[in-house]
Parts: structure tokens; C-alpha cells; sequence
């Protein structure tokens, strides 16, 4: 898969912003972010409201995921191009949710919000409404998901990658350093798990680094065996979509997985081996 | 607990959950060329080591915070008027810095 078959240009989107079959999609936590301004035509897709299953803890699933394209007016044929704020963390987040539901053609807007606003391009807070479509989501594709038996299991075995800062990797902190510290269940990591920071595949403006950097940052600097699958983690689950986006979609790996229950899910749990520090640790 | 790993509202005032006593909060504002607040400049914290830590996005108010851990510490912002770098060396409590941005 090449580049441009995943990630778009900011300069594409705006030469494409009035292109049948195209659809600007923005994804974010922050909803007032998307009313402040967006990109003229894009439709919102909150990542909490609109994604999580509002009991159980769990994401969308096959028919609400169908729902909600049909609301948002997007069509199983459209061109999605997916960005967001954060890095487009939470861009990556639905990308991986466009893919598990079997989206044909989905793109992210490499750099996000953050380099549309750097470059002092144009939003709107125009209301933006698309006529309903019928979309029809396909079933789960569990290849692209890694539950927590799984993780436990591929201790020693796959890949694991933990995305996280290097100090709630090391049990030192428990959440990314912009939110209080104040969660409840046990610091560290997965044991073997290298640590590769989601932040060392950006640049500081948000967009993705080249395919060879990448490369040199995961096999070269990190040692990811390239003859293992892999399974990526962050803390709930959308740091690492930035990670499973750059392993599977820029740099081909055939089976990477997204473990969206994380740390939260991980870290919780009776018995589980969990190894401190800075190093990986063993089995 | 947080729901999600992104930045909370910048502008807002501090959770009553947040124990000051116990925290060490970086907080400040971006500014530009003309002395004027920033909005929807991006500051990221970088470590001792100039690793990154965490990033937000200012609001009206132009302000940022960051919850880390006593020590130094890097801030570096961006926006459409340029970028700034400070370097703070932080206490538990409060720790203020004003960040000037410009080409």
C-alpha cells in the first residue's frame, strides 16, 4: 500500500473540498472544536458520543455503525477522508473503525487539524448537513482487533508495542501529562512490550514521518521483528490507532492488531504480569 | 478517571479534584508579536530529555496546563504566528510561564 492510497495532502483536500464522492470527515473529543471551525463540507463524528456504545463498554457495533454513516449522509462508495485534532489520534481511532467495518476507501488528512491551522488555511462554522444515505457496515473484521486474552498471550511470542509516554510505560505516571494523575489500577506495562512513544511517528506538525524513518524508528531504533505479528496499545485505545495506522497502512505489515481495551483494561485486571521500569522485562 | 487521552477544555478553571498540594501543574499563556493571546496554538511538553510528553491546544484565553512531576521541563509552542520554546524547572504547585511566539 502506498502513501497516497491512506493519507491525503492538505493541499489535495483543499484542491478536493467540493468533489463528488468525497467526504471530509472531522473526528474529535472536543466537539466545540468542530463548532468553532471545520473544513467547509466536513460532517463531525464525536469520538465518545458517536463511536462508544452508551452502556456497555464497548465501541459502535455493526449496525449502529451503519446508522450512523446513514445520518451523517456517507455512502459504503464515498472517499472518506478522516482528520481530527490530536495529532489526528481520534481520526486514526475511526480510520481503524472505518477498516473493521470494512470501509473500501478511507483516508487521513495527514497532519489533522493542527497543520490545517498551522498553515492558516480556512475553516467555517457553517452547519453542514448531507442528505441521508442507506450505508451498510460489513461484520467485524476481528483481524484488525486484539482482546485482552490475546495481549496476554502474545507476552513473549508477537510484537507488543506500547505507544505510551515513556513515563506511564515505566509506571511513573499513570496517564498522558496534560490529565490529573488519578486513576486507580496498576501502573507499568505489558512485559516484552517495546516502548515506541505514538509521538516519535509525527512531526511536530502532526504529520505522519516518511515510510523510512518509520521503518528505522520501529525495526531499527525499537527491534520489532518483522517476521512476528503485532499488537499495538496505548492507554484506552487511540494513541495506538496512530501507531497500528502507521505499521499496517504506511509501512504494510500484513497483521497488526489495535488493542483498544489497553492499559485501562490491562492494567486492571487479577493476576496479569505487568513489568516496571524502562526496560521490556521478560515473560 | 479521564475518559480519553485528549487535552481537557484549556480556559477551564481547575477540577476541585485536583489537589494543588500534591500536583505539579505547568500552566501559562501563548502570545504573539503583539502582546495578544493566542488562540489554537498547539504547546507540547518535552521531557528532561527533549522527549515528548503531552500536547494541548490553547483556547480563547490562550492558556495551557499540564499535569507532570517535579523537574525540568521543555514547552514548546506553534501556531500561525510563529513558535516559542521555554524551559521550566518545576515545583510541586503552581508553575507559570508565558510563552512569546514569532516568526
Amino acid at each position: 500500500m502506498a502513501r497516497e492510497d491512506v493519507l491525503v495532502t492538505a493541499d489535495w483536500a483543499e484542491e478536493n473540498l467540493d468533489t463528488p464522492g468525497v467526504v471530509f470527515v472531522e473526528v474529535d473529543e472536543d466537539a466545540s472544536a468542530y463548532d468553532y471551525g471545520h473544513i467547509k463540507g466536513a460532517v463531525k463524528i464525536d469520538w465518545k458520543d458517536d463511536l462508544q456504545d452508551p452502556i456497555r463498554r464497548d465501541f459502535v457495533n455493526q449496525e449502529q455503525f451503519s446508522q450512523l454513516l446513514s445520518e451523517r449522509g456517507i455512502s459504503n462508495d464515498d472517499t472518506v477522508v478522516l482528520y481530527g485534532g490530536n495529532n489526528n489520534w481520534f481520526a486514526a481511532y475511526a480510520y481503524w473503525y472505518f477498516k473493521l467495518y470494512g470501509h473500501e476507501d478511507v483516508k487521513l488528512l495527514d497532519g489533522g487539524r493542527k497543520k490545517w491551522e498551522l498553515d492558516a488555511r480556512d475553516v467555517t462554522a457553517e452547519i453542514v448537513k448531507r442528505e441521508a444515505t442507506n450505508y451498510v457496515a460489513k461484520p467485524l473484521n476481528w483481524d484488525l482487533r486484539a482482546k485482552r486474552d490475546e495481549v496476554e498471550a502474545a507476552i513473549g511470542v508477537k510484537n507488543l508495542i506500547d505507544v505510551r509516554s515513556p513515563d506511564e510505560y515505566a509506571g511513573r505516571l499513570l496517564a498522558p501529562a496534560h490529565l490529573p494523575q488519578e486513576q486507580s489500577q496498576r501502573a507499568g506495562h505489558i512485559p516484552t512490550a517495546l516502548s515506541v512513544p505514538w509521538s516519535k511517528a509525527a512531526n511536530e506538525d502532526g504529520t505522519f514521518k516518511s515510510e523510512a524513518e518509520l521503518r528505522e524508528l520501529y525495526v531499527g531504533e525499537a527491534g520489532l521483528d518483522e517476521g512476528k505479528s503485532t499488537i499495538a496499545y496505548c492507554r484506552i485505545g487511540e494513541r495506538s490507532s496512530h501507531t497500528w495506522f502507521a505499521l499496517r497502512e504506511l509501512l504494510g505489515y500484513e497483521d497488526v492488531k489495535n488493542y483498544d481495551g489497553s492499559w485501562t483494561e490491562y492494567g486492571s485486571l487479577v493476576g496479569v504480569p505487568i513489568a516496571l521500569g524502562d526496560e521490556p522485562g521478560t515473560k | 478517571m479521564s475518559d480519553s487521552c485528549a487535552a481537557p477544555d484549556q480556559d477551564a478553571a481547575l477540577p476541585a479534584s485536583v489537589d494543588i498540594e500534591k500536583e505539579t501543574v505547568l500552566t501559562g499563556t501563548v502570545v504573539n508579536d503583539e502582546g495578544e493571546l493566542v488562540q489554537g496554538a498547539y504547546v507540547r511538553l518535552l521531557d528532561g530529555s527533549g522527549e515528548f510528553t503531552a500536547e494541548v491546544v490553547t483556547g480563547e484565553g490562550g492558556q495551557f496546563r499540564f499535569f507532570a512531576a517535579p523537574g525540568k521541563w521543555t514547552l514548546r509552542a506553534l501556531s500561525r504566528y510563529g513558535d516559542a520554546t521555554g524551559e521550566v524547572e518545576a515545583d510541586r504547585g503552581l508553575n507559570e510561564t508565558k510563552l512569546a511566539v514569532s516568526r
